[in-house]
């Protein structure tokens, strides 16, 4: 498919038909706002059919080539399928981690067999992908991985741990960062990249409750796993500059996702909704001048941000920074939308202190936990803080902290 | 989801905004260096005429103005780069005074206001008396103006004043209606201006009394008052674009200092409790840029639409808030060096502190866009 404007809104219009006629309905518990938290089968079984009912509808991996089960169309047709499933505020494409991170790795640095095995069942659901970087002693610093990876014929031998493991009690596998070498000078030479399975003896995936009360996150521990030399991806003692390219894919900096709706959006027109349910002073709270200051506040960010993204491709704006509007993608959106989520709790007065088990808590908790939830965001793939450290550092050029 | 409150995301930039900024950027290295911004702040006209004469050659003091009145036909989104580039280089000239002056007459008159226009883009400085007092809220229409033309009371922090060969007066006539009187500077004596010693020293604005004075012209009707509303939109949006130049030199001053200043053996941006509010003033750097460009695409000739009211006050509001703590921080990351006349931060913790108080501050803009934002 090219990308005319004619057939793109052809596309736009056969979308938004398919969506109307075929975004499940609210099951009868809460869905995941976030590939963060599958936290529950009933929930997986969920996100797994409707995930395979768009790839089969053809609306999944637009831009991949279709010798791996892609649609081999212009990447401006995955820009609409997103849109559309934002539109249509329909459920997350879980499957984030091989469908953003995974698969636009293989397709740039994969071997022709490494894509023929992985991307058609990533694009299908049918086989799941997590993510092995963090490590429990060392969340922020990467160069520092510790879980070893010891060569043994055409096995490799793994041993450590690693944290944060979302969706890793139901992965297949895993994309790992594990040190090979313990005698580089450099740290990072020392480390190594692999498509590791989860599905062998020696790997365990223990779920951790989260500051929410549920599930989503695993502690993955390997005890003498192992696994088949062939799963490195790239050379051996190459892990760094793998993850690095990984990173930049997740942290929204180069494009190639699959489907980038892996997080259901919150936004200011739902914050506006809940502000018709409460009062402050007796009166309506969206007569309440401090209140109204703060929305204003958070409307300013919400137009600033998405008119900068649409401005990083505008390069004659941006000559004395050319990437900063880039690299602080992930520092702007997700610290927006903490503050914004916040701000859903605090309109509503006692009831803001209710969580999600309560009957009388509004809208089942949802602004409670969904503030609770965004922290995922703003400390997962690198803190707020280690962000401002790479836009203080690449972008403004200032020294390492 | 596309927002309803967030509206429109429009940011055009044309080839000849490109163009522009180009070549401001370099005019204003070359004409505006450190030492230039420092002889001027003592001087009494803040400018210098040879550097003004060159800009009127390049055309600017009509960028915005039709053709038929010499102008360039380019509208406002043509001067954003222009201005946002003398704010880098803390350049004082009567430019935007003058321009601004030309929108308010433009849009209050008509055809017989031709004249005026073309001693505006052939180079006559301009500006508007609009303040009765400090309240840029106020209705600010205490100057009567009698039925012969004739001028009572006073405007305050008039900018550019004395340079001014026009000074459009906002006032109201015997009716109470808001009218727009043409007044010569040349018909104002000279005991009737005082100048204010401003905090910004590259600014320069008097106190003018009108008593007496009799106007060339007095501008009526029902387009005054949008030409009023429209003014003082278009004015807070260029003070916005020339905060976001003075902003991004001032962020270039810190990473600068941060870059080479040792302190208990370490560069001190290598410290987190310097580096991340810098990030914090960058990025606030670029959203304000981005509200500016996409203000500039939502404005045309005619009376200004919603949406660019709404990105005017976006774009004043976030720009003032940015500039202020960019200059805040900035005399505190310099240290003791920070503290004295001596270091840059002084210009544009000066230079911020006046651009908050022009045309409303951030404050003022964000009540003004509560109702526009949250009950529609």
């Amino acid at each position: 498919m090219s990308a005319t404007d004619t057939s793109l809104q052809n596309f736009q219009a056969d979308i938004d038909k398919w969506m109307s006629e075929n975004v499940p309905k609210k099951p009868g518990f809460l869905l995941p706002l976030t590939f963060l938290e599958v936290g529950t089968e009933q929930q997986l079984d969920f996100l797994r059919e409707w995930q395979l009912k768009l790839w089969s509808a053809g609306f999944l991996g637009m831009h991949w080539p279709t010798e791996y089960g892609g649609q081999g169309a212009d990447p401006a047709y995955q820009g609409i399928v997103d849109k559309a499933l934002s539109a249509h505020n329909a459920p997350i494409i879980f499957n984030t981690i091989g469908l953003n991170w995974t698969g636009p790795l293989l397709l740039d640095v994969g071997t022709e067999e490494d894509r023929k095995r992985y991307i058609k069942n990533i694009l299908t659901g049918e086989e799941i992908w997590c993510q092995g970087f963090s490590e429990p002693d060392h969340g922020s610093d990467l160069g520092n991985v510790q879980t070893r990876a010891v060569r043994d014929g055409d096995e490799f031998i793994v041993n450590g741990s690693k944290i944060w493991t979302t969706l890793g009690n139901y992965a297949d596998h895993m994309i790992l960062l594990a040190r090979t070498d313990t005698s580089t000078a450099r740290k990072y030479d020392g480390l190594s990249f692999f498509l590791a399975p989860m599905k062998v003896a020696g790997v365990e995936a223990r779920p951790i409750r989260k500051v929410t009360g549920e599930f989503g996150f695993n502690e993955t521990f390997f005890t003498d796993a192992r696994i088949p030399a062939s799963c490195l991806l790239g050379d051996e003692g190459g892990g760094w500059r793998m993850a690095m390219k990984t990173l930049e894919y997740e942290r929204g900096v180069i494009a190639g996702q699959a489907s980038a709706h892996s997080m259901q959006s919150i936004d200011l027109e739902d914050l506006m909704d809940a502000m018709y349910d409460f009062e402050r002073d007796g009166a309506p709270i969206l007569e309440d001048a401090m209140i109204r200051d703060e929305l204003v506040k958070l409307a300013i960010e919400a137009k600033a941000n998405s008119i900068s993204d649409r401005r990083a491709g505008i390069p004659a704006l941006n000559t004395d920074y050319p990437f900063g509007i880039a690299l602080s993608n992930k520092y702007r959106h997700t610290e927006y939308a903490r503050r914004l989520k916040m701000m859903g709790a605090h309109v509503q007065g006692a009831q803001g202190a209710l969580f999600m088990d309560d009957d009388k808590a509004y809208m089942g908790g949802f602004w409670q936990r969904a503030y609770f939830a965004n922290f995922g965001t703003t400390i997962g793939g690198g803190t707020t803080q280690i962000q401002a450290n790479i836009i203080g550092e690449h972008v403004l050029g200032l020294p390492k902290s | 989801m596309i927002s309803a409150i967030i509206g429109s995301k429009k940011i055009d930039f044309s080839e000849e905004q490109g163009m522009l900024l180009d070549v401001a950027r370099e005019f204003v290295k070359d004409k505006s260096p450190g030492s230039e911004v420092r002889k001027l702040l003592e001087s009494e006209a803040g400018f210098s005429e040879p550097v003004w004469q060159e800009l009127v050659d390049l055309g600017w003091t009509g960028i915005n103005l039709p053709e038929s009145v010499g102008g360039s036909g380019l509208g406002i989104a043509a001067l954003i780069p222009v201005v946002e580039s003398m704010g880098k280089g803390l350049m004082g000239t009567p430019l935007v005074s003058t321009v601004l002056a030309a929108e308010l007459i433009r849009r209050a008159g008509g055809i017989a206001e031709e004249d005026v226009l073309e001693d505006i883009s052939g180079g006559c400085a301009a500006t508007v008396a609009y303040l009765d007092g400090s309240d840029w809220g106020g209705a600010n229409t205490g100057v009567s103006v009698d039925e012969n033309g004739v001028l009572s009371g006073s405007k305050f922090m008039v900018p550019d004043a004395a340079q001014a060969t026009w000074i459009a007066v906002v006032g109201s006539d015997a009716a109470g209606d808001a009218v727009v009187a043409l007044v010569a500077g040349s018909d104002v004596a000279v005991q009737a201006q005082a100048s204010h010693a401003l905090i910004d020293l590259t600014k320069r604005a008097s106190t003018l009394d009108f008593a007496g004075v009799k106007a060339q012209r007095v501008l009526s009707g029902d387009k005054v008052d949008s030409a009023i509303r429209d003014y003082l939109l278009i004015g807070a949006l260029l003070t916005a674009a020339e905060a976001v130049g003075s902003t991004s030199a001032c962020l270039a001053g810190i990473v600068d200092y941060l870059k080479t200043r040792k302190q208990f053996g370490k560069l001190i941006g290598s410290f987190q409790a310097l580096k991340h509010p810098t990030v914090d003033i960058y990025v606030g750097m670029e959203h304000s840029r981005s509200l500016v460009y996409h203000a500039s695409s939502e404005i045309d000739d005619g009376p200004l639409s919603t949406e660019a009211e709404v990105a005017c006050r976006m774009a004043k509001a976030k720009a003032s808030d940015t500039i202020q703590y960019a200059g805040d921080r900035s005399v505190q990351f310099h240290g003791g060096f920070g503290f004295t006349w001596e270091c840059d931060s002084s210009l544009f913790i000066r230079r911020a502190a006046w651009s908050q108080q022009q045309f409303g501050d951030a404050m003022h803009h964000r009540k003004r866009l509560a109702p526009l934002l949250l009950d529609a």
